[in-house]
């Protein structure tokens, strides 16, 4: 029984959504002046790979595709955007789209043969990527700057904004995150990202109901790509350096854990997974140094068992009990979500509120 | 010639260990349809445990023994107290523990016993063969003949016995076995046990020549993840034929194909995955994914 | 989208969670003082791969903090306590700037002390400069740490770098066997590269040759097929380039074979733990290598008081590390240099201990004899001698004399 009742799209509604972005914007804008550089650049660390996350989860949640190495996407943006900014006179703004732009194309040419693919045998060719990317950046050594990797200069708070550098790197992330945040959630709430659950769910359904799963699933890739292509240009900027040794198999896999600690299918949940891999394990090495890698695999076990939708399924239930939006897809599983959505479907063709019923 | 026979048996030899850590991959594979990243991990623990053992002053042959059997009363603990609680989750979710159990074991390993490499007392007897005039190391065809007694025993078991013939059904169809009355749960449990066995005798097999670390099992890992796709995840045979395939064109390759260059030889597994995946998913052996439309 | 405003909010319970980080100074003391120092204690940082492909190096952390504790046990430096805090990188340069960042605007520390791998202390140098906190003694010999002070005053180096030690192989092959046919395996990373180019431009103008060489990754499994490879390229002299692992499997192969030719192996895998035990001893013998600090192994050395203080410090601070691992005799022999210029350091600031650092002149008993550890304003190399070390079978016998190469 829910405290508080609201239906979707009600001017309640939107009140309490307003209030919602207000408080957050206050919450994010707050702290690069409420706390000391390092973790303002924790922070920093946690709004970029937020994206890269995202970008992943769209990929994994939505559009059932698996990639296990999302890692090789996010080095081709931070080396886009390092190389631009080492060889170039590019100013480093433009080196963001870049970045995404190559990460995308990448992603879509990856998803071109990954059509064919499901499953295990996707897992398996997103993996060989993410291993042959530090090989690989290490042989065209002239581009990459091989082992020593490339040094660039890291964005500088101009003079008019009285930050400091890292202050004004944190909200330059949190400017780029935040309408990528909700390009994600525009998309995933419209028909796009209702096609993208359908096909994920029922390939043959989606098929008969006209979704050209082609398109949408080599658009899928190459979006989700240009997501991680976008963080890692950022990443480049928040170290200044680049190296083969930045972009190992752990990167790849700690996206992938973030996307499912996180909440699989939820764009809310790249952010708790994105805090997840950047404070735990510095909490777990605060517990034990020799056993913090115990503690890291130990605790990601056990998310799994206690969150079994990630974060944001535990607190959907919880969140359900204080307030109930009705006609809203949150909270509910997917039969419910489909209802919901050929519902919607209905009554924008006219058809009255009972709805159609597949 | 010569030369050409030597690589042959070389890349053989090391497929053959390919193909054991591939075989448990399948083993997991075909009973739950997971696949377990940690393998590896599992088979460096065991390896540790009986190179302990053998400190501890045991002969070889028991500290093996030893290990062997603690590597598959450990597997069966790991599929019951870790993998079971999330069975029937999301397959990512059971992904994710298998990662966390990958860090997990690593960590744990180096915890224990340091990340310092170590030597790996040898079983098979060492020095050549001379055979029809080619000189071939004993160590090589020891570990070709002892892959092959594990697939043979495998074989055994899964064709001419009851346990085997109870595995087989809880893998192709769980419901309908618990129907006849197989514990499904304790079959599941015996696969991961054995899977673990072979491991540590894939481990056991390599960690002389690549001595003994945490991470001495990362790389074959991968060779084994390029078997497996390479025969077919689900078919045993499959494991062993494509490690044989992946060992000998890793050995060649890296003799006859110059621009490879030896910093890219992990490249031949990796292309090997994605040409087998783009052009016969299934693999050489493996049976095609039906989808009931 | 209630749910990013939670997310925000245990964000920043987590933010708040932890140690805040302090204002200006580290506390009491003179006003001067830079942070991180006080009449009683001296904070130092580093960052060392104590998880990863590269954990093996971890026991150099452990060799370093244990001789910190038993300074800090006969009172100190100069009546300060030394805390040296680490941190796990695992050997990942992004995390290696975290935890210099941590370790400077969290920690508060004086000075980052032998910070481990060359990749993360490129990542890290920067940064660090730019905070103007000294950024001492590094873990890893490349060259480029000491060539350009200019650019980086706060950086400096410790460990003969690889270019010093390929001149040290190189005149020795001038010597002994001017005619020399080389193969050479060396590791794909800067470490390996660095190297080989300092010999081949050793070599250069002599007679000596390379005929072959292979590379490998460290995440290959096994250098068994690059080693055949070499056998088989008619060299009769082998330059090792390796870490103690591949070391080890590169001499294990050559045993197996029917090559034999005069084996040059790195310092870094000279290790008789890490590399000659595991191989067997008298595989190992007349493998050519260097030295420039005591090996704790070394028969010569058992009754050194050097060795033996290191042996009583590491049981005692650090139980769990092998006394016998070079790496933590280097991180105890590093760790003398630091309390020395510690010591040496007039004024409780950073720029007094660059002073110290920069105008060095440092013998320790845990160095090879003689080996003088000195910098000067157009010195950045603390260590640039070497000694040629021959394996007899059961130990590392010193040849001739100590060289010295610098690094031009």
């Amino acid at each position: 029984m829910s405290m508080l009742s609201v239906d979707r799209g009600s001017p309640k509604h939107r009140r309490l959504q307003i209030a919602g972005y207000v408080a957050l914007a206050v919450l994010a804008l707050a702290v690069p002046f409420l706390f000391g550089p390092f973790r303002v650049s924790q922070f920093t660390l946690v709004v970029i790979y937020a994206v890269a996350v995202l970008g992943l989860n769209l990929l994994v949640g939505y559009s059932g595709q698996i990639s296990l190495g999302h890692g090789a996407f996010f080095a081709v943006g931070a080396y886009t955007s390092a190389i631009l900014l080492d060889k170039t006179g590019l100013p480093y703004l433009l080196t963001i789209p870049a970045a995404g732009a190559v990460a995308f194309l990448a992603g879509f040419a990856l998803g071109v043969p990954a059509l064919r693919l499901r499953g295990l045998y996707l897992a398996l060719v997103t993996l060989a990527v993410a291993i042959a990317a530090p090989v690989l950046i290490q042989r065209f050594e002239s581009l990459t700057g091989g082992s020593q990797g490339l040094t660039v200069e890291q964005p500088k708070a101009p003079g008019w904004s009285g930050l400091a550098d890292d202050q004004f790197l944190y909200v330059l992330c949190l400017l780029v995150a935040v309408p990528l945040f909700a390009l994600a959630a525009g998309i995933v709430r419209r028909d796009i990202g209702r096609a993208l659950i359908a096909m994920r769910d029922d390939e043959t359904a989606a098929r008969t109901m006209g979704i050209d799963l082609s398109t949408y699933k080599t658009r899928a890739f190459g979006l989700s790509a240009g997501y991680a292509g976008v963080a890692g240009g950022l990443f480049t900027f928040a170290n200044g350096f680049v190296a083969p040794e930045s972009f190992t198999l752990v990167v790849s896999f700690s996206f992938l854990a973030a996307v499912v600690v996180g909440g699989l299918a939820t764009v809310a949940g790249a952010l708790f997974g994105a805090l997840f891999i950047v404070f735990v394990p510095v909490y777990a090495q605060d517990v034990d140094q020799a056993l913090s890698g115990v503690i890291y695999g130990a605790t990601l076990i056990v998310c799994m068992y206690v969150f079994r939708s990630g974060v944001m399924g535990l607190l959907r239930k919880g969140f359900g009990k204080v307030v109930e939006v009705r006609g809203s897809t949150s909270g509910r599983n997917d039969d419910e979500v489909q209802e919901v959505a050929v519902a919607g479907a209905g009554r924008s063709a006219g058809a009255d509120s009972g709805g159609v019923r597949p | 010639m010569e030369r050409f026979i030597q690589l042959l048996i070389d890349g053989v030899a090391i497929g053959s260990v390919y193909g054991a850590l591939a075989l448990s991959l399948v083993l997991i594979f075909r009973s739950t349809g997971i696949v377990n990243f940690a393998q590896g991990e599992m088979a460096m623990f065991s390896t540790f445990i009986a190179w302990a053992l053998a400190e501890a002053g045991l002969t070889l042959g028991l500290a093996l023994l030893g290990a062997l059997a603690i590597s598959f009363a450990g597997g069966m603990l790991i599929q019951r107290l870790v993998i079971r609680p999330v069975e029937g989750e999301d397959p990512l979710t059971i992904l994710i523990v298998t990662l966390g159990l990958f860090i997990l074991v690593n960590s744990l390993a180096g915890w224990i016993w340091g990340f310092n490499n170590r030597a790996f007392p040898q079983a098979l007897p060492g020095g050549n063969a001379d055979i029809g005039g080619v000189s071939l190391a004993y160590e090589s065809l020891g570990i070709v003949a002892v892959l092959l007694v594990v697939v043979g025993l495998l074989f055994a078991l899964f064709e001419r016995t009851k346990i085997g013939l109870a595995m087989r059904a809880a893998a192709a169809n769980p419901a309908s076995s618990r129907l006849v009355g197989i514990s499904v749960g304790r079959t599941l449990m015996l696969g991961w046990g054995l899977a673990a066995l072979i491991g540590a005798i894939a481990g056991a097999l390599v960690a002389p020549q690549l001595f003994l670390d945490v991470n001495f099992m990362g790389g074959v890992l991968v060779y084994s993840f390029a078997a497996a796709t390479l025969g077919g995840f689900d078919s045993p045979k499959g494991a062993v034929i494509g490690g044989w395939i992946i060992g000998v064109a890793e050995t060649l390759a890296g003799d006859y194909i110059g621009f490879i260059g030896s910093d890219l030889t992990i490249l031949v597994p990796l292309v090997i995955i994605l040409g087998v995946l783009l052009v016969r998913p299934n693999g050489l052996f493996g049976s095609p994914e039906v989808v009931r439309a | 989208m209630l749910w990013l405003v939670l997310a925000g909010v245990l964000a920043l319970t987590l933010g708040a969670c932890g140690r805040d980080e302090e204002g200006g100074g580290g506390g009491g003391g003179s006003a001067k003082a830079s942070p991180g120092i006080t009449d009683t204690e001296v904070k130092l940082g580093g960052s060392y791969p104590f998880s990863g492909p590269a954990s093996a190096y971890g026991t150099i952390g452990n060799g370093a903090k244990a001789h910190f504790e038993a300074i800090n046990a006969k009172g100190g430096v100069g009546g300060r306590k030394i805390k040296f805090t680490t941190l796990d990188d695992g050997y990942e340069p992004p995390k290696a700037l975290q935890n210099a960042k941590r370790l400077i605007q969290q920690e508060q520390v004086f000075a980052l002390f032998n910070t481990l791998g060359t990749p993360n202390n490129l990542a890290i140098w920067d940064f660090v400069n730019q905070q103007k906190v000294p950024h001492l003694f590094v873990a890893t010999g490349a060259s480029v740490w000491g060539a350009d002070v200019k650019a980086h005053p706060y950086t400096i180096g410790w460990q003969p770098n690889y270019v010093t030690e390929a001149q040290v192989y190189a005149a020795y092959l001038k010597k002994e066997k001017p005619n020399a046919k080389v193969a050479v395996l060396y590791q794909n990373d800067g470490f390996g590269k660095d190297l080989l180019g300092g010999f081949e431009k050793a070599i250069g103008g002599s007679q000596i040759k390379i005929v072959d060489k292979e590379s490998y990754n460290v995440t290959d499994p096994t250098v068994a097929a690059q080693v055949k490879r070499l056998a088989g390229s008619g060299a009769d002299t082998f330059l090792n380039v390796t870490t103690p692992k591949f070391s080890a499997q590169a001499i294990a192969t050559i045993a197996k074979s029917d090559w034999k030719p005069l084996h040059i192996l790195n310092n870094v895998g000279a290790s008789k733990t890490l590399v000659l035990k595991p191989v067997g001893l008298d595989t190992a013998k007349g493998i050519v290598s260097t030295a420039y600090f005591k090996d704790p192994e070394d028969s010569q050395w058992a009754d050194d008081a050097a060795v033996k203080e290191y042996r009583a410090g590491l049981k005692k601070y650090s139980p769990k590390t092998d006394p016998n691992d070079a790496f933590a005799m280097f991180g105890w022999t590093v760790a003398e240099t630091m309390a020395k210029a510690l010591e040496k350091m007039k004024e409780p600031t950073r720029d007094s201990l660059m002073e110290a650092v920069r105008s060095l002149d440092v013998e320790q008993a845990t160095m090879l004899p003689g080996n003088k550890i000195q910098t000067g304003p157009d010195d950045g190399f603390p260590i640039e001698a070497m000694q040629i070390q021959e394996f007899d079978g059961q130990n590392w016998k010193l040849q001739g004399e100590l060289v010295e190469a610098k690094a031009k």
